[in-house]
């Protein structure tokens, strides 16, 4: 029997970018799919990034991770969502040609020294009281591994609704993995169902393109990967329409027809992605909804109706659709559907997404009930590193909320658990300031490197983008001036008598960087992208100093750890809804106690006494 | 593995008295009742009990029985009512803590386990122990009023207001770029509700020291020569029981306390050394603390006897003449009493009733009582108010949030989830 040290079981986002962490964190790994072609599908829009999302990305860039890259390969529209709002908010997103992504993704895996590619489907894990160590294929061959990352997405259990119509699949035109799921569920681990959906996919060539709206990209492409120099593909514009009144009434009438409305799926929808039915029927003031008609390539006729997600039956869906203004004579190239599938309560997962109860076996992903490309493979970076470190006897690689975006998602999911689909966004986020998408680098490659995870090139890269900050920033805080040199150079600055450095100086709205440069004109050495975190680092000093306290007190309530297996019902002072509420959600320490719904003060002060008594 | 004690105590007041009530707290409380009655009776039914220390009779009790949750402290509590002799009552809790797992209470800890439990919430308990320790009317009004839970529902409106502010903030960041639905229902409307909220607070906070004199009771200094009849007068108003509460030595020698009640409203009355001066000394240090102590007072009464002259009178002190029956004449403006007639002291009552009305003010309507809930308060309407002021929408969320944090520590805390539930709710988000 072949073994390997981590075994990945799907390659959609979260396999892709767990299989390529695993294999430069050292481990001789295996990547199974059902289909090589289908490694690095996107399954809904075309598109990478966005608030809260594109943070993630550039997090995965900083760990060396995959995605960055074969976005920006892929990329045909680039735009920085919230550029009008601060740094903290701003977004890289990028509209990506599905085929030029897919072909990015496949690269990268068989690039990546240390990883093969197996083209099988998997039935069965072998576990046994020690842990998982292995698993069965379909055709019954057994291959052993250390740690197995389950990335399996929507697959497990996957059901495919249009209007009445209702069968197995994990995508159109692919099963799902029924015998998998079963088998998960005879473990007896705790799974529940959810549910999303995705727009028809339109023939373009049908779409009057001369009676739509136009949105352009940025001129200025802001990038994922700190390596790419510049735009690979030529940029395209997206077109934008909006449903209307005969658009609703239309949905309105066929409302009992939608798979979503007329109760054949019991899981939980997400509320910020909902189907048009949704839109509808609870915000049905609206006079239209927009919808964005992604294209889905460059040489791809397909377009992709952003907003419009249904599971109407095809005829309703065809006759809405020919209500939007450039619509009237549209072709559906492929209907929209939901889909409902199985998940696992993260709250069974420890911080390295490791299941508790099976040691080595690991998840990541949509089945962790997460939506998104960007979610699933900042998990998969996670399992994948953590899998490899455990197959090599080494301590776990914890990301925290102080330090990411990935931090604060496997957080939420592990002690909080989910009812929709999980997504991130800036609010979840308490040290949003300080998790910035431009500073991804300054916060995570060290650790990425001391790691395994980046090396050679883009190692260099982070060092001496590094070097260029702390330099510029060594030149910021030297130059010095009063505000009446200010004053003198045509600032409009309070005369208060106080001379400070560039640093403070820049913290002040009225200050922009070229006038900066105007003061002191030695500043002018410093390049373009580091002036821009330089400055903005400026802008939120106040609050960065302020929050780095508040970072301290969170990382001591971290640093208080509570056993897996401690008995609540044992410590005095706590409630049994406070006993239920913990042992449900097994928080790791008191930090994540504080921020399981529902728990107390109160219950945190008993909490609190009973680590300080036990330490 | 840390194991629950129960706890027993002395519940009602010192014996000897008619009854005594005995309180047991915790796991087990129902061994307890079994190993001295031999049985638990029924939940909340009065049972007598013959109660016995290994095998010789302690008393016949009545005994409530409150299984958890259902009970003040949200522990199984034993409720154990006794004959109130001294003897009784030691041989009870003698006997209890022979009981394996028993020990006494400390001060609070019953009100302390039933906020661990989340049978009260902090300012709730901060009210609970005020109650205990009202002595009077208007203490015991206002300390009801938070036991019960006032401050709380007020904190709670503040703190939906503020989750509902903070989401459109939220909304504007996370959405507005990409949702047309967010972008073209987002006016500025966050700001004045924003102020509205910090006038709010102010009132709260501005009849905060009202409200704080009036939990801890006023203290009123009384000042004037050696012999200008201070003491007579202490006496003379500690003898009229309408006033006195308890008869206290002070802490120190030179300072003589006595608490009253003046219209509902508590005082300490707090006698000095006399005010003379080229004094040796010693008595220069008792000078010297009486200064101190009327400067720190709510209010200075200067006693005036017929010798004295008008030397060392602080601003705004009642000045009252002393020794009415020796003096000739009428007094013009001043309030002149006797302590050997009672001249004079009703309307010298009267008077100090009247200004100690005026000095706790509003605070009987008053929520913010603590100097913890005044805190907390206050960071929050600092924060809300740097809120106002501020343009940029990432840095003005970033000051709601910390307006939301320091509304929490007041009562409870704020997730994420609740500011994303009311985004969803009141936004079609979803492109």
């Amino acid at each position: 029997m072949e073994r390997f040290d981590v075994l990945v079981i799907g390659a959609g986002h979260a396999g892709c970018e767990a299989a390529t962490a695993a294999a430069r964190a050292g481990a001789r790994t295996l990547l199974v799919t059902p289909g090589r072609a289908t490694i690095g599908v996107m399954s809904c829009n075309p598109a990478i990034g966005g608030l809260g999302k594109g943070h993630i990305v550039r997090e995965l860039d900083a760990l060396g991770g995959v995605m960055s890259e074969a976005a920006d390969a892929a990329a045909i529209q680039y735009r920085l969502l919230n550029r009008r709002k601060g740094p903290a908010v701003q977004g890289p997103r990028a509209q990506a040609d599905r085929k030029l992504y897919r072909r990015a993704m496949q690269r990268a895996i068989d690039t990546q020294p240390g990883l093969q590619v197996l083209e099988a489907r998997v039935d069965d894990l072998v576990v046994d009281a020690d842990g998982v160590s292995g698993v069965v294929l379909s055709d019954g061959a057994t291959i052993g591994a250390l740690a197995v990352v389950l990335t399996t997405g929507t697959f497990l259990g996957g059901v495919i609704l249009i209007g009445g119509d209702v069968r197995d699949g994990g995508r159109v035109g692919e099963a799902s993995s029924v015998n998998l799921a079963q088998r998960l569920r005879a473990l007896g681990l705790p799974m529940a169902r959810l549910k999303t959906g995705t727009p028809a996919r339109l023939d373009g060539r049908t779409i009057d393109w001369t009676r739509v709206e136009w949105q352009d990209g940025d001129d200025v492409p802001s990038f994922f990967a700190a390596s790419t120099r510049g735009a690979m593909n030529p940029q395209l514009s997206c077109g934008i329409t909006r449903t209307n009144i005969a658009t609703h009434d239309i949905i309105r009438e066929n409302i009992h027809a939608s798979a979503v409305y007329s109760g054949r799926i019991e899981g939980t929808g997400p509320r910020y992605c909902p189907s048009i039915e949704d839109k509808v029927m609870r915000f049905g003031d609206r006079d239209g909804h927009q919808v964005f008609l992604e294209p889905e390539g460059l040489d791809d006729p397909l377009i992709y109706p952003n907003g419009l997600s249904t599971s109407l039956p095809v005829d309703v869906q065809r006759a809405f659709l020919r209500t939007l203004t450039g619509l009237e004579q549209v072709e559906i190239a492929r209907p929209g559907y939901a889909i409902e599938y199985d998940y696992i309560d993260p709250r069974a997962l420890s911080r390295t997404l490791e299941l508790h109860a099976i040691p080595r076996l690991f998840f990541a992903g949509q089945i962790n009930g997460t939506t998104g490309y960007e979610e699933a493979a900042g998990q998969g970076l996670v399992a994948g590193l953590n899998a490899a470190r455990s197959a090599r006897d080494l301590s776990p690689a914890v990301f925290d909320r102080a330090e990411s975006y990935i931090g604060v998602m496997i957080d939420d999911l592990v002690t909080q658990g989910v009812t929709e689909p999980y997504r991130m966004f800036t609010s979840r986020a308490e040290y949003r300031l300080h998790l910035r998408a431009d500073n991804a680098d300054q916060r995570l490659s060290e650790k990425a490197i001391a790691l395994g995870l980046l090396s050679g090139h883009r190692a260099r890269l982070f060092r001496d983008r590094a070097e260029a900050l702390v330099k510029g920033r060594a030149q910021l805080d030297a130059a010095r001036a009063s505000p009446a040199q200010l004053q003198r150079a045509g600032l409009g600055v309070r005369q208060d008598g106080v001379t400070r450095s560039a640093f403070e100086w820049l913290r002040f709205p009225d200050v922009a960087w070229a006038d900066a440069v105007s003061v002191w004109p030695e500043l002018s050495d410093i390049a373009e992208p580091h002036a821009e975190q330089l400055h903005t680092d400026a802008r939120y000093a106040v609050y960065l100093e302020r929050q780095s306290g508040e970072i301290d007190a969170f990382r001591r309530d971290e640093a208080l750890r509570l056993p897996y297996d401690l008995d609540y019902s044992a410590i005095g002072g706590l409630s049994n809804e406070m006993i239920d509420r913990l042992n449900r959600a097994r928080p790791d320490s008191l930090g994540a106690a504080a921020r399981v719904a529902g728990v107390t003060p109160a219950a945190l002060t008993a909490l609190l006494r009973h680590v300080k008594r036990a330490a | 593995m840390i194991e629950k004690k129960t706890i027993f105590s002395l519940s009602s007041g010192r014996p000897p008295a008619g009854v005594a009530v005995v309180r047991v707290s915790g796991p087990a409380a129902g061994a307890a009742l079994l190993a001295l009655g031999g049985r638990v009776p029924p939940p909340r039914r009065a049972t007598l009990v013959r109660l016995r220390d290994a095998g010789t009779a302690i008393d016949d009790a009545l005994v409530l029985w409150f299984p958890a949750p259902g009970s003040f402290t949200g522990e199984d509590v034993a409720e154990l009512h006794v004959t109130g002799g001294p003897a009784v009552v030691a041989a009870l809790l003698r006997a209890l803590g022979t009981v394996e797992g028993l020990r006494p209470a400390e001060p609070g800890e019953f009100t302390r386990r039933a906020f661990d439990n989340g049978k009260l919430d902090l300012t709730e308990a901060e009210g609970l122990a005020d109650l205990i320790d009202a002595e009077t009317e208007a203490q015991r009004c206002q300390a009801l009023r938070q036991a019960s839970g006032g401050l709380r529902t007020r904190a709670e409106s503040w703190h939906a207001r503020l989750l509902s502010v903070l989401a459109e903030t939220e909304a504007a960041l996370d959405f507005s770029d990409d949702e047309e639905d967010v972008s073209t229902r987002l006016v500025e409307g966050e700001g004045p509700e924003i102020m509205a909220l910090v006038r709010e607070m102010e009132d709260h906070l501005g009849n905060y020291h009202f409200a704080e004199r009036l939990r801890r009771g006023l203290t009123i200094v009384l000042l004037g020569a050696p012999n200008a009849g201070k003491s007579s007068l202490i006496n003379a108003l500690a003898k009229r029981d309408v006033a006195i509460v308890s008869p206290e030595a002070g802490t120190t020698r030179d300072l003589i306390e006595v608490h009253l009640d003046l219209g509902g409203v508590a005082a300490t009355l707090v006698d000095t050394a006399g005010l003379r001066d080229a004094a040796g000394a010693v008595e220069a240090e008792g000078v010297r603390r009486a200064r101190q102590r009327a400067d720190e007072s709510d209010l200075v009464v200067f006693l005036l006897g017929p010798d004295d002259r008008e030397a060392h009178i602080p601003a705004g002190a009642i000045v009252v003449e002393s020794k009415a029956d020796i003096r000739h004449g009428h007094a013009d403006t001043r309030l002149r009493v006797s302590a050997v007639t009672g001249e004079g002291l009703a309307a010298l009552e009267a008077l100090l009733v009247e200004r100690a009305d005026a000095l706790v003010g509003a605070g009987q309507d008053a929520l913010v009582t603590h100097a913890r809930q005044r805190d907390a308060l206050a960071e929050c309407r600092d924060a809300l108010a740097t809120a106002f002021e501020e343009h940029d929408a990432v840095l003005r969320a970033e000051s709601l949030r910390l307006a939301m944090r320091a509304l929490g520590r007041l009562t409870g805390r704020v997730g994420v989830e609740d500011i994303l539930d009311i985004v969803f709710g009141r936004f079609c988000i979803g492109k």
